[in-house]
């Protein structure tokens, strides 16, 4: 639940003013940058995300950090499950190809 | 101490735990609880215990949002989720914990439609994509997911998207930690603040703890060092015999928290007057409802609740493991009847629950000495 990962800001999403498409560790998926509202990121920034919302803005040595962290504490997985799992995408064919896969 | 090469800067940590070592009066013994369960699960995964003076003693605190449910809540949700209409959404973390009748995950074994989501955004994107069918979101979690649950609801009712709604569970931590202080049997030193809901709340919800309660706080990021330091800025102030709020985790926690994120929870939710915490009984205005404004999407006024009251199973003593009164291992299902894989309290569930942490790093260490001291003999 306290899971907090990083991702790179690569793009905003365009007609849809609240969503950016972050990048974590490869993969690329939409999250929520309402939350960051009054000091929105711009592309080439990183953020901690949290339940598919960008939580607050961090610098990329401390990014880089919470990478290590999050594979040192053992969540690195859960972290790339719930990173592929954001469901924003138009097309969600990774998300029956997990949901079979358990 | 575990991974501690593998980490950055050894030798800060060989400095701070020397520091720790230096401040702890040997006269006196020391409990500093842990608020978040983040940090629990990292305090035991490094092992840091390892590293600390014997008469510092760490209370894991009620900082898991999936431990503190009462269970009555689990069964009123998965009440809604047996009409047929209905699409419950939650995230991993709720689909092993026991209700009554079953997990979520046993619920979905007998045909009801229970998804895993990891986000309220894609639960509501599952009722984008099923508009003949109702997607109930079984919200649980602190200050740091409560805001992600707001803005779910303000763009469901900016969209106008009528098959949505949220069973809401979101919880407040500083009422626990009153509730905690106001507990008789309970003896605190100072407390490691937690590091991600402060993201949100900043700093300053917790300076009655020190101004009142003449205990200091620290909130903490989750790296070992980072833990270290914040139990040194700790050990600094009771031996100075101050109580301050410090804040260690400058890199991501601002001190006056994020104004986006309280603003969309004062806009979509307000306080319960009561609300029931596993192991903590009814802790007043400790919890969110959805306010009227939102009240179309708020699933406790679209459906019936049943309002379950359930008595946790006797034997287990989640309760006083949640409050830090008894270890988990002096419970008497620890490790027998109830374990990771046969969880029977929620406390074994979660991986920041206090039991399976406790579980997963020190009983299997313990049980793989036994086997191997005993393949010795």
């Amino acid at each position: 639940m306290c899971l907090a990962i990083p991702g790179k800001i690569v793009e905003f999403v365009p007609g849809q003013a609240h969503l950016g498409t972050v990048e974590v560790a490869g993969v690329r998926r939409k999250v929520d940058l309402g939350l960051l509202q009054d000091d929105m990121p711009v592309i080439g920034d990183w953020v901690l995300i949290h339940v598919g919302f960008a939580m607050t803005k961090i610098s990329e040595q401390d990014a880089l950090e919470q990478m290590h962290l999050l594979h040192l504490l053992g969540e690195t997985e859960q972290a790339m499950e719930e990173v592929h799992g954001y469901g924003l995408e138009d097309n969600d064919d990774h998300r029956s190809a997990k949901a079979k896969a358990s | 101490m575990r991974y501690v090469d593998e980490f950055r800067d050894p030798e800060l940590i060989t400095k701070a735990s020397a520091e720790i070592h230096r401040l702890a009066d040997p006269r006196r013994h020391y409990r500093i609880m842990e608020v978040c369960g983040g940090h629990t699960h990292a305090i035991y995964r490094f092992g840091l215990k390892d590293v600390l003076p014997s008469n510092i003693e760490l209370i894991h605190g009620p900082g898991c949002p999936v431990c503190v449910l009462p269970m009555g809540r689990i069964d009123d949700g998965l009440a809604v989720a047996r009409n047929p209409d209905v699409i419950f959404a939650a995230f991993g973390d709720m689909m092993r914990v026991p209700g009554t009748n079953g997990s979520p995950f046993e619920h979905k074994a007998r045909g009801t439609d229970v998804r895993i989501v990891y986000s309220p955004a894609d639960a509501l994107q599952i009722a984008r994509k099923n508009p003949d069918r109702h997607v109930m979101f079984f919200a649980i979690g602190f200050e740091t997911t409560a805001p992600s649950t707001a803005l779910t609801l303000m763009r469901a009712k900016a969209e106008g998207i009528a098959n949505f709604s949220v069973f809401c569970n979101h919880v407040t931590i500083i009422p626990a930690i009153r509730a905690i202080l106001d507990s008789p049997d309970m003896r605190l030193d100072a407390f490691i603040g937690p590091g991600h809901v402060s993201t949100v709340i900043g700093c300053r919800p917790y300076e009655w703890i020190a101004r009142n309660e003449g205990k200091p706080v620290v909130t903490s990021g989750f790296e070992p060092l980072d833990l270290l330091q914040s139990i040194v800025m700790l050990l600094r102030q009771l031996q100075a015999g101050e109580a301050r709020v410090e804040n260690q985790y400058k890199r991501v926690v601002p001190w006056e928290g994020n104004r986006a994120a309280l603003k969309s929870m004062a806009e979509v939710f307000q306080l319960r007057p009561y609300f029931e915490w596993r192991g903590l009984g009814f802790i007043s205005q400790s919890a969110l409802k959805i306010r009227d404004e939102y009240a179309e999407w708020d699933a406790e006024q679209r459906f019936p609740i049943p309002g379950t009251r359930v008595t946790d199973p006797k034997a287990a003593q989640c309760g006083e493991v949640l409050k830090g009164v008894l270890k988990p291992a002096q419970c008497k299902l620890f490790g027998r009847e109830c374990t990771p894989e046969h969880p029977i309290g929620a406390l074994m569930v979660s991986s920041e629950g206090s039991c399976a942490a406790y579980y997963n790093y020190e009983h299997r260490k313990a049980a793989a000495m036994v086997t191997s001291i005993s393949s010795v003999a």
